[in-house]
């Protein structure tokens, strides 16, 4: 038994929860300025080529709107993530069919449309890029039409982002034992995997307001944004280079956020940037909130991904060694490409022992609107090619998936991919079995096998074992050195100052939970100060499954060093009431004007990382899991449908059974969806589906139950013992349920989405349609994947 | 222009405004009630559901010549001076609302479900609330929230009966 106390561990009243339910929270369209005016983008409407002219109608009164075009931008023309070659408005070029061009500000929102028609740009086209494989073909042929983005300085080159290459050891050493594995290997399996784009299709669509102020000689002084985002100091570091202003001079203010998944991470640079510009030039507050329409059209999406496996396995299936090739397709411009397909290149080996692994990953331009962040950062890819590429495997050597991963599990102690020795427990055999006894796995393999054979309807199971690295990878949390305080106010109350926000995860609740646990307040007395940077010190970004056990850990540090100062100087009991500690909290105010607890990062002394040879110790900790999925695949109709999920994870210590119920079951619902539902259909670089009505994602009569099991072990770097929850849920369902559909048609499906339209097609395609739907397809012939010379030798 | 009469959260109400106006955009930008979301604009999500003479409908589907002489009812007169209805109760306790955005439609969606169906069965909640998008929660805790709040409406009533 742990040692559990009642506020972390309990499920507390969500705190932003009851102005929610009541209609009261105030998100960015249900706020307004005083003279606030309306902002619009005008996009191309070619995906490549040069801007020629630009006219406007003489049918509209232009001079009732601002008009602001890239040379009114007073600092840089960039929208900084990584690089800068993402610009805040075209100027001359034209990477992507959605790319801003203009902005147009007016008092009424209703004339934005009319005025939008009203203008025309005429273009000298260039041929577009829009597939991973186009990109590639571009630079084998050295075709100079079709190198759509030059190279950088930071390490990119033509038309490829960013590469890694990532050895299990020392590189010749690797590449030797890998030669030998596949020389003496009793099979080689290879496989490829693709996944498509996904929309987060968060139901408040971006959004902000922008302030300007100017100084007594007309100058700009700063600029201040509202609205909907993740990270406000990705949004000040944005602002203070298309303003060419001081960071104190550039104020962000996150409002009540109705959801993000990665989408609200680098996109609000760009919006706010926008509105900001406009605010600018008309001296009013502007507001752009987008449409549905031009949400999915114009902004991030999860990347598309194309997984390539070679794999030596010993016929008593040892994983011997292996290659993996991770391709992301990044869309017009780096943003984050370089950082997602860092978390598909570690995460891609999954939680086995590889004796030998090569993993080289590249993120490639297409003529698409940049994609981005979206919950699992590049892991939900790559892991998704490894766990259909075990059942894969385990069908070629003639073992059950189960057996397959027993024999290669990693275990405490033993090292990943990257060399990092796992020193906190990790059990997945036992959560491999948990996992199938509470999805009743083995009872319904042997039923549907025998049911599939009089039925339409073929049911199957499949699963998935995998795991996520909580916070930053490598060096990152030492980059972001991030910091917090806790202060007392007037009222005697801990505020919890950070730049941590909430859009709908749980932030303020679990970071009010670890203050009050710590300082042994009730929850009730804790209070959260809204994100605004000129509060509030730059506790990094919302992202990366950080929150809970980075920033919750630091909350924790500077709750108890808050204790120790008033045990010092105010003689604060070792055991205190909460009036005790309000009067001595008080008491120190009084003495010193304030008081605040500041606590920055210290990476643990023994994590170290080495961003040349890509080894180290890659996350200070791992969520580890087994998803189960139950399918039913109609023969008649195609349609595949999940029937039940069930998700074991072990998190470290649950800090909140409510939310983190409602975290996995989030996730896997998206997940569900990735698999079966979401598909983004494209046409010369545009997204044609952009409504809510044509790309589906799941309702509440389309979704299974889903069974959520924790395994709760506790964690030594978070808050608690809590780990990282946020991004897991949305690694594993997509190869869980596409095992479990090979597991009811005996048929290997290695794209997703995977929908109705897919599967007839691949029924209908084999050359007797008689065939269709039986045991008699053979899953090693399958279109997308070949097994090399399977012969077993014993 | 075209003058509305429409009771709205047991307030009559009289307006001027745009025969084709969006019943949204009414509540809105005319009678500042924020609290009715946008979400696609075109039906699919819920947000913007209120409940017209006790219908569920989206009110970014209705003109506003359409509700002259009508009851509606909105997120804002769900609660009863700063009372939470019980419905609204079980949402924040089971975790029925995440971020928030689809709270105030999926909160009058279940509302309208369980003036339909005092005892849903489970098909009947996922149904009833297929109209409702929610993006977070996979909606298992919504489901939860509404069988907790059939449970404490049904109390109610009999209390009420018995009385």
């Amino acid at each position: 038994m742990s040692e559990r106390t009642p506020i972390l561990g309990g499920s507390p009243l969500r705190k932003e929860g009851r102005a929610k339910v009541l209609g009261a929270a105030k998100y960015i369209d249900d706020l307004s300025l005083p003279g606030m005016w309306y902002g619009a983008t005008v996009r191309a409407s070619i995906a490549r080529g040069t801007i020629r002219s630009i006219t406007f109608s003489p049918d509209i009164d232009w001079s009732e709107y601002t008009i602001v075009r890239a040379s009114d931008i007073p600092g840089e023309n960039t929208i900084v993530h990584l690089t800068k070659d993402h610009p805040c408005l075209a100027e001359h070029a034209i990477n992507h069919p959605e790319e801003p061009i203009l902005l147009l500000a007016h008092p009424e929102k209703s004339a934005l449309l009319a005025a939008l028609k009203n203008i025309h740009i005429d273009y000298d086209e260039l041929p577009g890029v829009f597939t991973i494989e186009e990109s590639e073909t571009a630079v084998e042929n050295n075709d100079a039409d079709r190198i759509i983005w030059p190279g950088s300085d930071q390490g990119g080159t033509a038309n490829c982002f960013k590469k890694y290459l990532m050895y299990s050891g020392d590189a010749k050493e690797t590449e030797d034992g890998l030669a030998a594995a596949f020389e003496t290997a009793d099979f080689v399996v290879e496989g490829e995997y693709h996944t498509g784009a996904q929309e987060q299709l968060y139901i408040e669509n971006n959004g902000v307001i922008a302030e300007c102020f100017r100084d007594a000689t007309g100058a700009i002084e700063s600029v201040c944004v509202r609205g909907s985002m993740q990270c406000p100091y990705y949004l000040v570091h944005a602002l203070t280079l298309v303003f060419n202003l001081p960071q104190d001079k550039c104020r962000v203010i996150q409002v009540e956020t109705g959801g993000a998944f990665g989408g609200k991470e680098d996109f609000p640079s760009v919006i706010g940037s926008h509105a900001a510009l406009l605010a600018m030039k008309s001296g009013h507050p502007v507001k752009i909130t987008y449409d549905r329409a031009e949400d999915m059209a114009a902004t991030t999406k999860r990347h598309p991904s194309r997984t390539r496996h070679r794999t030596a396995v010993s016929k008593d299936g040892k994983l011997l060694g292996g290659t993996i090739e991770v391709t992301i397709d990044g869309g017009a411009y780096a943003t984050l490409s370089p950082v997602v397909l860092s978390r598909a290149t570690i995460h891609a080996p999954g939680p086995y022992k590889w004796p030998h692994i090569r993993v080289r990953a590249k993120a490639m331009a297409t003529n698409i609107p940049p994609h981005g962040a979206f919950r699992g950062f590049g892991a939900p890819q790559s892991l998704f090619g490894l766990e259909r590429h075990m059942d894969k495997i385990a069908k070629t050597i003639g073992l059950t998936p189960e057996e397959l991963r027993r024999r290669n599990f990693l275990a405490t102690g033993d090292c990943t991919a990257t060399g990092q020795p796992l020193v906190e427990p990790v059990d997945m055999q036992h959560l491999l079995t948990r996992a199938l006894n509470e999805a009743g796995y083995h009872e319904k393999i042997a039923r549907y096998a025998e049911e599939n054979k009089h039925s339409s309807i073929k049911r199957g199971v499949g699963f998935a074992a995998f795991m996520h690295g909580t916070g930053f990878t490598g060096s990152g949390e030492r980059r972001l050195n991030s910091l917090v305080h806790v202060d007392v106010m007037e009222d005697g109350r801990p505020h919890i100052l950070v730049s941590s926000t909430e859009f709908g995860q749980g932030t303020n609740t679990i970071l009010s939970q670890v203050a009050a646990q710590t300082l042994r307040l009730p929850y009730e007395d804790i209070v959260v100060a809204q994100p605004d940077t000129s509060v509030v010190p730059d506790s990094g970004p919302t992202v990366a499954s950080r929150t809970a056990m980075i920033v919750g850990k630091l909350i924790e540090r500077a709750s108890l060093q808050m204790l120790t100062l008033l045990r010092d100087e105010q003689k604060l009991p070792e055991d205190f009431t909460p009036e005790e500690f309000k009067t001595a909290a008080l008491a120190y105010r009084a003495q010193h004007g304030s008081l605040r607890s500041s606590v920055r990062y210290e990476p643990p002394a023994k994590i170290y990382w080495d961003d040349d040879l890509y080894r180290g110790d890659a996350y200070p900790g791992y969520a580890w899991a087994v998803y189960v999925a139950e399918v039913a695949v109609d023969m008649n109709t195609y349609m595949a449908t999940c029937t039940r999920f069930d998700a074991l994870q072990e998190v470290g210590m649950v800090m909140h059974p409510v939310l983190a119920k409602g975290q996995i079951e989030g996730g896997v619902a998206q997940g569900i969806g990735y698999a079966l539902y979401e598909k983004c259909m494209w046409k010369d670089g545009r997204m044609m589906n952009n409504q809510m009505t044509n790309y589906i994602m799941p309702t509440s009569a389309d979704l299974p139950p889903i069974h959520v099991h924790f395994e709760e072990v506790p964690c030594i770097h978070g808050p608690g013992g809590a780990k990282g929850i946020g991004e897991l849920p949305m690694d594993g369902p997509a190869p869980a349920i596409l095992n479990a559909i090979e597991n009811a048609t005996g048929v290997a499906f290695n794209t997703i989405p995977l929908l109705p339209e897919d599967i007839f097609e691949r029924f209908t395609s084999f050359t007797d349609p008689a065939l269709g739907g039986t045991e008699d397809l053979d899953p090693s012939v399958d279109r997308d994947t070949r097994v090399e010379a399977p012969e077993v030798t014993a | 222009m075209s003058q509305i009469n429409l009771t709205i959260n047991g307030n009559r109400q009289t307006l001027d405004v745009p025969s084709m106006k969006r019943l949204l955009d009414v509540l809105r930008e005319d009678l500042h009630l924020t609290g009715t979301k946008e979400g696609c604009g075109e039906g699919e999500c819920g947000a913007c559901a209120v409940l017209l003479d006790g219908e569920l409908v989206n009110s970014c589907l209705v003109p506003a010549l359409q509700v002259n002489g009508s009851r509606l009812c909105t997120i804002e007169g769900v609660s009863t001076e700063g009372r939470l209805h019980p419905i609204q109760q079980c949402f924040l306790e089971r975790g029925g609302a995440q971020c928030g955005i689809c709270t105030p439609g999926m909160i009058l969606a279940t509302h309208h479900l369980l003036d339909k169906y005092p005892n849903p069965t489970m098909e009947q909640i996922q149904e009833g609330l297929a109209g409702n998008l929610c993006r977070c929660t996979g909606y298992m805790r919504i489901f939860e929230s509404v069988q907790q709040a059939a449970q404490q409406l049904v109390v109610i009533r009999n209390f009420d009966l018995s009385s």
